[in-house]
């Protein structure tokens, strides 16, 4: 009997472990460096050697597919270019982050002393971002990052050699703090997951809602991965609210959604949060509950945009599938890449003016213009409102408003 | 008082979910002193399998509730046959490390087959209306898995302690060569066993997929809480892991309400108390 305790508390410990690493799977792709072009390393164009870009990005666990829609977006982009700028090949060489700060820390040393690469981009963990920091910052390794929203990292982490093209929590939060007062409701209720970037979106949105005079009756903070939302629910009801705000993502959106319709809540009191409540690839799986929530997101399906159809055209034809937000972070971070290049003429050699040059890349994304801050080397961009509506049976999200240009403060 | 009383009833649908779930690795574990770590994967196949059904067999999510319990029995009882029968000599310690294997396995097979996408099960019209109780609206099928829940405790337990069949194999824990001995194939029900737990496993899966949706790592969430049912309600006893299941439920409910940081330290500190208390569990039996 005794013998057999030991191994249940040794079951139970492997068990936590696998899941406090978020449930990541035992990494059996990791180590696995693939490169996208096989004989474009050996191959340069014009007899100099390719341009090596690593991406560190989640290719295993629960955020494999972020990691996936990252991956699609730059190859198209880098396909359209024909894998070439400024009269160099490019390389990608895919490295998983497995969602895990210190592996991810040996992928980069991995990338950096093995394979030599020119410029970073990923990954999509926060956590991991701030781990790769530090490192990259001593190498002056120019470190564009495509997805990791944590706000320190254009703040007191900011570094001469990273910039972010995709977003950051502040952003996110605060573009619906004044909307919400002025359109929406006085009295709010916030909830959110129970980690670092649920509660800087958070807290970005408590601050403009408040400083536009709203009043916010209650918050809540439900772990991340919670299975059941009821008693929340049920409690946030009690409060009677005139309106939630929610910051959910993933697996917990389409949970947190659905139940938010099963216990009576939708209809009655408005959902409104960050895009990823209603976002383009778990929508299918919420059946029609996220109808009527309303979210602001830098980039949405149905933006009417030139550069918007072209790359939802181009995408769906080579994937097969709708774009999701990540794909269109791929697809920037490898534009912003290769103009950069361009402006370089190809010339990767003195690193601060890698950096430098990705800087200054400004074009018209599929999400609208954007271009970098130089003080925080923060993308600054346009942030829209979304809307979810039913149409023949069937969820799409209808961009209904335009917020406007919206810079991350730095501070 | 009535968000009290709806909280209750949350907790309470939620702990007969768990016991849904437990259900099956508790009768292994109780019978056969297997403690399967497999388990959580077996109910998350139950769960995809059921999408697959309703997807492509037929959109009808009956059918997926017994035909996907089905398929996953067919896996463990084919997994006890293959894998775990050549361990039980080797003891308890094996017989984890191999099914924590066959758990990574699995998670890479239904990544492979279903994608990393997240998934939901979606449920009839009439099944997902919502009722009114103590003036707050409460989804019909929440009370379906309370009432399905408490019917298969019932189940269980008679076909456990009032059957020839329950005496056959609670006497196989107890003293294998004596059964062999009186001329019934103890390999034979072990392999019936563990099909069964597998197929309560699946069933769970399906029950739980509309509620708590399909994605990988589902498997651990849920196993972690059902071994500490498991060692709440006292290893081996279909009635303490109803009471343990149920427990479990009420107070991470109210945890949640109270304590929102604290939800899953509370049911740890749930289980250190009982171990404490009562080193077998509420209601363990003593097993050699």
């Amino acid at each position: 009997m005794r013998k057999l305790k030991g191994s249940f508390m040794i079951a139970l410990a492997l068990c936590l472990a696998f899941v406090t690493a978020c449930g990541q799977s035992s990494g059996t792709t990791g180590g696995s460096s693939t490169p996208a072009e096989g004989d474009a390393s050996t191959s340069p164009a014009n007899g100099k050697e390719s341009v090596k870009v690593g991406a560190i990005l989640p290719y295993s666990g629960v955020y494999a597919s972020l990691g996936e829609n990252l991956t699609r977006g730059m190859e198209l982009y880098f396909e359209s270019v024909n894998w070439e700028a400024g009269g160099r090949k490019i390389t990608l060489i895919k490295e998983d982050e497995e969602n895990d700060p210190q592996g991810a820390l040996r992928k980069l040393r991995k990338l950096v002393e093995k394979d030599n690469i020119d410029i970073l981009t990923g990954p999509v963990s926060t956590a991991v971002a701030y781990a790769l920091r530090d490192e990259v910052d001593s190498k002056k390794l120019p470190f564009l990052v495509s997805h990791a929203g944590g706000n320190d990292l254009t703040r007191t982490k900011r570094s001469d050699y990273i910039w972010r093209s995709s977003f950051s929590s502040w952003q996110i939060g605060n573009s619906m703090g004044k909307y919400a007062y002025d359109h929406i409701a006085k009295k709010i209720y916030v909830t959110a997951a129970d980690y670092a970037f649920g509660k800087e979106v958070a807290g970005a949105f408590k601050e403009a809602f408040t400083a536009a005079g709203g009043e916010i009756v209650g918050e809540v903070y439900p772990p991340l991965g919670s299975n059941d939302y009821a008693s929340y629910l049920t409690q946030i009801k009690g409060k009677k609210p005139e309106a939630v705000y929610a910051f959910f993502a993933g697996a917990d959106a389409v949970r947190f959604v659905k139940q938010y319709e099963q216990y009576g809540l939708k209809g009655q009191i408005p959902l409104i949060g960050s895009g990823w409540l209603n976002a383009e690839d778990i929508r299918p799986e919420q059946g029609n509950s996220p109808e009527g929530i309303i979210s602001t997101m830098f980039w949405d399906y149905h933006l009417d945009t030139p550069e918007n159809k072209a790359f939802v055209t181009a995408y769906e034809k080579k994937y097969n599938a709708r774009p999701s937000i990540e794909s269109v972070e791929g697809y920037d971070a490898a534009r912003v890449i290769v103009e950069a290049l361009k402006s370089l003429d190809g010339d990767t050699s003195d690193r601060q003016k890698v950096s430098q040059a990705i800087g200054k890349v400004q074009f018209t994304s599929p999400r609208g213009p954007i271009k970098f801050d130089q003080e925080t080397h923060h993308v600054i961009q346009t942030l829209y409102l979304i809307k979810t509506e039913v149409q023949n049976g069937k969820t799409e999200n209808k961009v209904v408003e335009t917020i406007g240009e919206i810079k991350d403060p730095g501070k | 008082m009535d968000i009290i009383a709806i909280q209750l009833v949350n907790g309470l649908s939620y702990g007969l979910l768990l016991f849904m779930i437990t259900s099956g690795l508790s009768l292994i574990f109780g019978i056969m002193g297997v403690l399967n770590l497999a388990h959580g994967s077996l109910y998350m196949i139950g769960a995809y399998m059921a999408l697959s059904i309703t997807q492509h067999i037929a959109p009808n999510f009956i059918y997926a509730l017994f035909l996907a319990p089905i398929f996953v029995a067919v896996i463990s009882f084919l997994l006890e046959i293959c894998l775990l029968r050549p361990t039980y000599k080797l003891g308890h310690l094996s017989q984890v490390l191999l099914t924590f294997g066959v758990a990574y396995i699995l998670h890479d097979l239904v990544r492979l087959i279903w994608g990393a996408n997240v998934k939901s099960l979606p449920l009839p019209p009439w099944l997902s209306g919502s009722v009114e109780l103590f003036g707050q609206t409460f989804p019909l099928y929440r009370l379906l898995i309370m009432g399905f829940g408490l019917l298969l405790a019932a189940v269980m337990w008679y076909l456990q302690e009032k059957t020839r069949w329950g005496a056959i194999i609670r006497a196989g824990l107890s003293n294998r060569e004596m059964v062999s001995g009186l001329g019934i194939n103890i390999k034979i029900v072990f392999s019936v066993v563990f099909a069964i737990g597998g197929l309560l496993a699946g069933l769970g899966g399906v029950a739980a997929g509309p509620i708590l949706g399909l994605y990988l790592g589902m498997e651990f969430e849920v196993l972690i809480l059902a071994l500490v049912i498991l060692v709440v309600g006292g290893l081996g006893s279909i009635t303490g892991t109803l009471l343990a299941g149920l427990i479990v439920g009420v107070v991470e409910t109210f945890g949640k309400v109270m304590f929102p940081q604290l939800s899953l330290l509370i049911i740890f500190g749930l289980m250190a108390l009982v171990l404490v208390v009562k080193p077998t569990g509420m209601l363990g039996k003593q097993v050699h």
